[in-house]
């Protein structure tokens, strides 16, 4: 060994003494062995993880700059579009990113949905996952008033109005959450301290857990098959390989720069979507005496949104409003608690029954048919077609104890499959 | 306070329905297509000068710096500051605010004028300001003595009525359509069987029911397009001035990720190999 290498072996061991940095490194990198079969459908856990550190480290940049007052906030990040070096492309990494983060946590939520990655023993990995889906929704919702602009302003009205179809203490924990009687300057400062501080920690707290019980019992895979059962003679898993390098350059890092080509494209190109990642009536500041013609969320927002209108009719003396709020945070909460809802034998869709494959199929159209009916004017046909998919949204779920014990599903193979 | 937040939320409740079904005021009338191109910076700068000259007396680009523009628009800086910058004590990296107070403005039209540095963008695109600018019309009834095809009753006058012309609601003969579609032909003579329709009834066989009036304007209606072509590319390049940098650096960011691509597929394939 040649003294360069004995003198970094030497530092290692004083700092290992001190703090497990090589067990750590070898327990969740190189030794962290993750099963060979991973698919295209693996690649959008690590996907949000480069999208969360984007997000931080714009945002970092561009609260430099921006002004959470609602005198100064719009014309701070106007301020950033055209004055600060570069400003433009940190605001839209940022507002690109929003809508990638959900992107790519849609798409790995779905790869949970279909491999049967939440069933057991990965029940918490799923609920930590839902906790961190919830706090990007909030992230996201505080987000998008600081532009303050006359979309940010309505759609925090609407939003915020929602508390007061709550009975009884509704009214008063809308102001509570206003800090006002309407959405104000008050508002904002504080969606701007949750924005920044409050939720980018929790959600950087339910990231690290929901890894940390990722490695604690090991990933799924496309065939639900448990690599753990066959170790080799030095007690590693003979279908596993390790996370890095074979996953992390192997897998990932070309899977990450083919991300951020699609993600360049839109950035530079189409940073405003067509009025979907950035909405017009966003380009005027906040004006409460100016309703905007159609007040949409973000694309990603859109499934919930139409089926909190899809509450149309008022029951047991409460109105309409408060059970689409019900529904709507229904919707949000029900897929927590799906581990103990699916009864089948097996894990992934590829063994699964006729039953597990049809609803999967039905509930994956529904939500791109909710999506699409939140950005458009409710008439009474689509007020309809929206019930109807509400109802299968939470068929989906309801009916999963029947359908996945009666459906006859497929053997399960020893050893994992390449394909 | 109770009272107060029940009144609010009862606002909103009234509010919310109407919200839902797309607001009426602005008439439809359909948009001309506008293909802006930012690269052309001749048409930029005529149209600076257009916004300068007619519009920042009201309206102002309250987000926009002079500076900005000139070096955009390679305008050299004594020039903008001559020709472009009107206050005495105006300096080059002031915005491009209008000197109209809010006050005289209320007083003035009812209300204060909206800022156009984004105005294509706050509508969708640049073909609504490209259509509006050019469907003024005749209307004694209004205030100013004219009306609007697109914003029925607009509190705005026409800035530009002396280079346009006044134009007047007219009735026209247009070739009558046949059941199958087509236009009708007199089976003797061959010449089109023609019909006298106005306004919507226009409008909906795709003609224009306007029609300027002979000798009111400076600029004949090619040259007035122009004009407000150039004027809708003015402002759309101020929408976004970081569009001329963005969509540059783009390509080669693309171009850099896209060879970057091949190296981590390649060396990634290795590893797989190895592994597998």
């Amino acid at each position: 060994m040649s003294a360069i290498q004995d003198s970094f072996k030497n530092v290692m061991d004083w700092v290992d003494a001190r703090l497990p940095v090589t067990e750590t490194y070898e327990k969740h990198l190189s030794k962290y062995y993750a099963p060979k079969n991973f698919n295209f459908w693996y690649f959008f856990g690590v996907l949000a993880v480069v999208v969360l550190v984007n997000q931080l480290l714009t945002g970092i940049w561009l609260t430099m700059s921006y002004v959470p007052s609602a005198e100064g906030a719009f014309a701070s990040v106007e301020y950033i579009m055209r004055d600060v070096e570069y400003g433009w492309m940190l605001r839209y990494m940022h507002s690109t990113g929003a809508s990638a983060f959900f992107l790519v946590v849609y798409l790995h939520m779905f790869r949970g949905l279909a491999y049967g990655s939440y069933q057991k023993p990965r029940e918490l990995i799923w609920i930590l996952g839902m906790l961190i889906y919830v706090a990007l929704m909030a992230e996201g919702f505080f987000g998008y008033l600081l532009p303050w602009g006359n979309m940010s302003f309505w759609a925090g009205q609407v939003i915020v109005s929602l508390a007061g179809a709550i009975p009884v203490v509704g009214a008063d924990l809308a102001t509570w959450v206003r800090g006002d009687f309407n959405i104000s300057g008050i508002t904002l400062n504080r969606f701007f301290a949750l924005h920044v501080v409050l939720i980018p920690l929790v959600l950087i707290v339910l990231v690290f857990l929901h890894i940390l019980a990722l490695h604690e019992v090991g990933s799924n895979n496309p065939d639900g098959v448990d690599i753990k059962k066959d170790l080799d003679e030095d007690g590693k898993p003979v279908d596993g390989i390790p996370f890095h390098p074979a996953y992390t350059i192997g897998h990932d890092l070309p899977a990450i720069v083919g991300f951020l080509f699609l993600f360049c494209i839109v950035m530079f190109y189409y940073p405003d979507g067509g009025g979907y990642l950035i909405e017009h009536p966003n380009y005027e500041p906040a004006n409460p005496l100016k309703t905007p013609d159609l007040i949409a969320p973000v694309w990603y927002y859109t499934p919930f949104y139409s089926m909190l209108r899809a509450a149309t009719f008022p029951l047991f003396g409460l109105d309409a409003k408060f059970w689409g709020l019900v529904v709507m945070a229904g919707a949000i909460a029900l897929p927590a608690v799906l581990p103990w809802l699916d009864k089948s034998p097996v894990k992934s869709i590829r063994y699964k029954g006729m039953g597990s494959k049809i609803f999967l199929f039905v509930f994956i159209v529904s939500f791109f048919i909710l999506g699409y009916l939140g950005v458009q004017h409710p008439t009474p046909v689509r007020t309809l077609i929206a019930q109807i998919c509400t109802a299968i949204y939470f068929g989906y779920f309801l009916l999963m104890p029947w359908y996945t014990s009666v459906e006859k599903t497929k053997p399960v193979p020893d050893r994992v499959t390449m394909r | 306070m109770r009272s107060h937040a029940m009144r609010m939320l009862l606002a909103i409740f009234l509010i919310l329905p109407s919200l839902s079904y797309a607001a009426g005021g602005e008439a439809s009338y359909p948009l001309d297509a506008m293909e802006p191109d930012v690269s052309d910076q001749e048409s930029l700068q005529r149209g600076a000068q257009t916004f300068v000259n007619y519009c920042l007396g009201c309206h102002g680009m309250s987000y926009q710096r002079y500076v900005r523009t000139a070096d955009d628009l390679g305008i050299p800086h004594e020039l903008m500051m001559e020709e472009m910058v009107f206050d005495p004590a105006g300096r080059i990296g002031d915005h491009m605010s209008s000197s109209m107070s809010v006050q005289n403005a209320k007083q003035w039209f009812g209300s204060v004028p909206p800022d156009l540095t984004m105005y294509t963008m706050l509508k969708g695109g640049p073909e609504y300001f490209y259509t509006y600018m050019r469907v003024f019309y005749e209307d004694t009834k209004r205030p100013f003595g004219v009306n609007n095809l697109l914003f029925e009753n607009v509190g705005m006058p026409h800035p530009l009525v002396a280079v346009q012309g006044l134009a007047r609601k007219v009735c026209k003969q247009i070739p009558k359509l046949a059941a199958n579609g087509g236009e009708m032909r007199d089976p003797l003579s061959g010449e089109p069987i023609t019909e006298e329709l106005c306004g919507d009834e226009l409008v909906d066989r795709g003609y224009s029911p306007l029609e300027i009036v002979e000798g009111s304007g400076t600029l004949s209606v090619d040259e007035y397009d122009q004009l407000i072509y150039d004027l809708t590319n003015f402002l759309y390049y101020t929408s976004d001035p970081s569009r001329l940098e963005r969509e540059r650096i783009g390509i080669y960011v693309l171009l850099f990720l896209a060879f970057f691509f091949v190296f981590t597929y390649m060396l990634g394939r290795e590893y797989t190999k190895e592994f597998h």
